[in-house]
């Protein structure tokens, strides 16, 4: 078995999540049917949307079940655009953090393009801490014509956690709602949706245990949404389409088991955490942690993430040698097409685009072992070393050739 | 060994590495993204570099059993080959871009790379064959399939290239069978279509993409006695060869159809003439590489005694170039032996006999240079400097130099 050390991810499905899932496969049910069998899949529904709200510090009326975080993040932004926009012509900027995940990124990217919309990309510091003076100016300079504000709760690729607290404060003085993707923050810290201040909070259900292909919106009650997807009026209208009994009933177990045993776990992944990169300063001294450092300020990162820049390699250099001596890791940037770019995160933060290569994010969850860490950091410094030397080749080449003599 | 399989996404490859896999080779597949934008590179297009291709590539190593991994090669790409090619064009020469790519993306920056990171090799699904002479030296040859053979884009890669270079499809009798095969063995990219254009020129207008990346200015088209015959809109949208589309006002004398002879950038003039002056007997090439060990007849031999130059009346000497001298002990002015050979001047060309020779010249920083002077016994037509010269005895490829200059002995210098 690899050493996985890429929970951030996904993260292998916990207990109580499978159990409700094959459960819940082997039965039937409409949840909009009136039937008895549709009563009785909108009771495990409704069960699992109360257990999730529980999880979540939310009201189960405010749960919008979806299909996954890149769901809730498109549904939330541009559904909240939308609706402040029909409300007030004027409203037409969305204020957001310049290191989101490719769900919000994008998203608002595409309502610049197709609909008009201004975006502001709000600047981080060299943590990747959002500047909430920034954010503070760009409100006072013309709250007015704000539709939504949209911060993550934590970063998926250097795990430092944002104010949001801060966020909500300051954008509340002006009554403007305000967005976050929880994806990677939910289960892994404290995230409570009721006294975070927050309009909407979008989380997912494979990021904790749950199965891959679920995930929730929470949206406050008053908070008016224009729908991305129409049909049957399923979730207040506001996300149609038939409910996924299984999947569903499974995220709420997951949530509720990563959730109830957040303190230890998150302490006990947060120590082999710290060894990870107690591990990897003393084998490659050269590596540098990017995000908080969790010795100066633990609160200050998500407990499971590592971030490393490698000086002088290439981050795909590096997870091809630790893949093949069987350490599973990431570069840490999107890459739909298994394209590594320079990460928009570090970029962000201040980092020049020869740094930002050689990125390398190791991520931890519920079932990494201490022995992860020690396999890991026993293939480290061979990889480093071989990484190192094939250097920037793909970047810049030294060979000589016929072209390049005189 | 340890293989690295460069996968673009088509048939040939894909076999390549299947191949290399029955061979018992460790294998792992590498596409490289040659482009920022996979996505939108050459979207509706066939050829490399799509997102599409790259799941092609995914999905023949799913098949094979081997890793895959898409290593980012775009910078190196954008700068080596693209830029290369229109400067080239720039500074009126015909670049071949898919030589420049084999000599510093494939076997260079991504040969690099997997030395450093632990592989014996690099295997691509080229038509070509890499023989050993028994005495551990490597030599490039023609593929079996003379029709598809791809040795030509590969006549620029050096001895040290070639020990690293595998190309499992050498022996093969034709494409078909390699189609056959990637059947056989389940590989959807059997029936693929094969790609012609140059990949980063989606729609295949290359003279469209070029415009809007070189400035052209009007200037004037010449004959061969230099006397201007009409104007034309860009030099460098012209290529040797060319007949249609030059809207010549005046007529030439004789009334037959006129050709483009020449291209001078440097003064923005287009050089036209009749169809016999196309034909090339002379061609001097620079930047010459040999594939292996080059052969002994091809080496410049030390000349005694510096060259000077004589006034042709008096006695004295009226200048003396520094005596330069390099590591080998040839000398400015150092001729290797004339050998006889093939000359091909493009990928799909048939090659024509000729005798070549190598000489050591100065270049302009001071120092010395090879330069390969290839007379062509059957003159070849439509011959632009920035083509590559790939000579052959046999099968085998000796070595290749990009054109600097290809004349006509019957048309005098304007």
């Amino acid at each position: 078995m690899p050493v996985y050390l890429d929970h951030a991810a996904t993260t292998p499905i916990s207990g109580p999540a499978l159990a409700a899932l094959i459960h819940e496969l082997s039965r039937s049910g409409n949840p909009s049917s009136l039937h008895g069998s549709g009563r009785r899949a909108r009771a495990v529904v409704e069960q699992a949307r109360e257990t999730l709200a529980a999880a979540a510090g939310a009201h189960p009326s405010e749960v919008i079940f979806t299909s996954g975080g890149t769901e809730a993040d498109n549904l939330a932004v541009k559904g909240l655009f939308w609706a402040r926009r029909a409300a007030d012509p004027a409203r037409t900027r969305i204020l957001v953090s310049s290191v989101e995940h490719a769900a919000v990124q994008d998203t608002v990217a595409w309502l610049e393009k197709h609909e008009g919309a201004e975006v502001v990309w709000l600047p981080v510091d060299g943590d990747g801490v959002l500047r909430l003076d920034a954010l503070k100016a760009e409100l006072d300079g013309g709250a007015e014509s704000v539709a939504l504000v949209t911060v993550m709760w934590a970063n998926n690729e250097v795990g430092t956690v944002q104010p949001i607290a801060g966020v909500t404060a300051l954008a509340a003085g002006h009554g403007i709602p305000v967005h976050s993707d929880a994806v990677q923050a939910f289960g892994s810290i404290p995230v409570g949706f009721d006294s975070s201040g927050l309009a909407a909070m979008s989380v997912s259900g494979h990021k904790i245990g749950g199965p891959v292909g679920v995930g929730a919106l929470l949206l406050g009650r008053a908070v008016k949404l224009v729908p991305v997807q129409h049909g049957g009026g399923q979730e207040r209208d506001v996300r149609s389409g038939t409910l996924d009994t299984a999947s569903i009933a499974a995220f709420a177990a997951a949530a509720q088991d990563a959730v109830g045993h957040l303190a230890a776990e998150s302490a006990r992944i947060a120590a082999l955490r710290d060894a990870l990169i107690a591990g990897v300063r003393a084998t490659v001294p050269d590596a540098v942690l990017r995000g908080t450092d969790p010795g100066r300020n633990p609160a200050g990162r998500l407990p499971g993430n590592a971030h490393f820049t490698f000086p002088g390699c290439e981050g795909d250099s590096l997870l091809f040698l630790l893949d093949m001596a069987g350490v599973e890791s990431s570069t840490g940037s999107a890459c739909t097409a298994g394209v590594p770019r320079p990460s928009h995160v570090l970029l962000a933060m201040g980092l020049s685009e020869e740094t930002a290569r050689g990125a390398q994010r190791f991520s931890l969850g519920h079932t990494s072992v201490p022995v992860d860490v020690e396999k890991f950091i026993a293939a480290l410094p061979d990889a480093y070393a071989r990484a190192r030397q094939a250097g920037m080749a793909s970047h810049m080449s030294n060979i000589q050739t016929a072209s390049t003599q005189r | 060994m340890r293989v690295l399989a460069a996968m673009s996404g088509g048939v040939d490859s894909a076999v390549a590495a299947a191949r290399a896999v029955d061979a018992g080779h460790d294998v792992v597949g590498v596409h490289l993204a040659l482009s920022r934008m996979p996505g939108t590179l050459r979207t509706g297009s066939r050829g490399c570099c799509t997102v599409e291709d790259s799941n092609d590539a995914w999905r023949a190593c799913d098949k094979l059993g081997i890793p895959y991994y898409v290593w980012d090669f775009s910078e190196r790409f954008k700068e080596d080959v693209v830029q290369d090619f229109i400067d080239e064009y720039a500074a009126g020469r015909t670049p071949n871009p898919c030589m420049r790519c084999n000599e510093r993306i494939k076997f260079a920056a991504l040969l690099e790379k997997a030395l450093a990171l632990g592989f014996d090799a690099v295997c691509t699904g080229h038509y070509a064959k890499v023989v050993d002479d028994g005495n551990g030296n490597k030599e490039l040859h023609r593929a079996a399939d003379w029709a598809k053979d791809q040795s030509y884009v590969l006549g620029v890669l050096t001895h040290e290239q070639l020990q690293h270079s595998m190309f499992p499809l050498a022996d093969t009798p034709s494409k078909a069978e390699v189609r056959a095969e990637a059947e056989r063995r389940g590989l959807s990219v059997a029936k693929k279509p094969d790609s012609h254009d140059i990949c980063f020129i989606p729609d295949g207008d290359t003279a469209g993409w070029l415009a809007e990346k070189i400035e052209m200015s009007t200037g004037d088209i010449v004959d061969e006695s230099g006397t201007k015959v009409g104007e034309h809109p860009g030099a460098n949208a012209f290529t040797v060869g060319q007949r249609r589309g030059l809207k010549l006002g005046t007529p030439a004398a004789d009334g037959k159809p006129r050709f483009v002879l020449e291209i001078r950038p440097k003064e923005n003039k287009v050089v036209v003439g009749p169809q016999a002056l196309l034909a090339v007997d002379e061609i001097r090439g620079i930047k010459l590489s040999w594939a292996g060990v080059p052969i002994p007849a091809a080496v410049p031999g030390p000349v005694a005694e510096p060259r000077s130059v004589v006034d042709p009346v008096g006695d004295e000497p009226v200048g003396h170039e520094p005596a330069r001298t390099r590591a080998d002990g040839t000398t400015c002015g150092s001729v290797s032996e004339e050998f006889d050979c093939y000359a091909q001047v493009r990928a799909h060309g048939d090659p024509v006999p000729a005798r070549a020779c190598v000489e050591v010249t100065a270049d302009d920083d001071g120092g010395l240079r090879e330069e390969l002077l290839v007379t062509l016994i059957e003159p070849l037509r439509g011959v632009s400097p920035g083509q590559t010269v790939v000579l052959y005895q046999g099968t085998r490829v000796l070595g290749q130099a990009t054109i600097d200059t290809a004349r006509s002995l019957a048309r005098p210098a304007l």
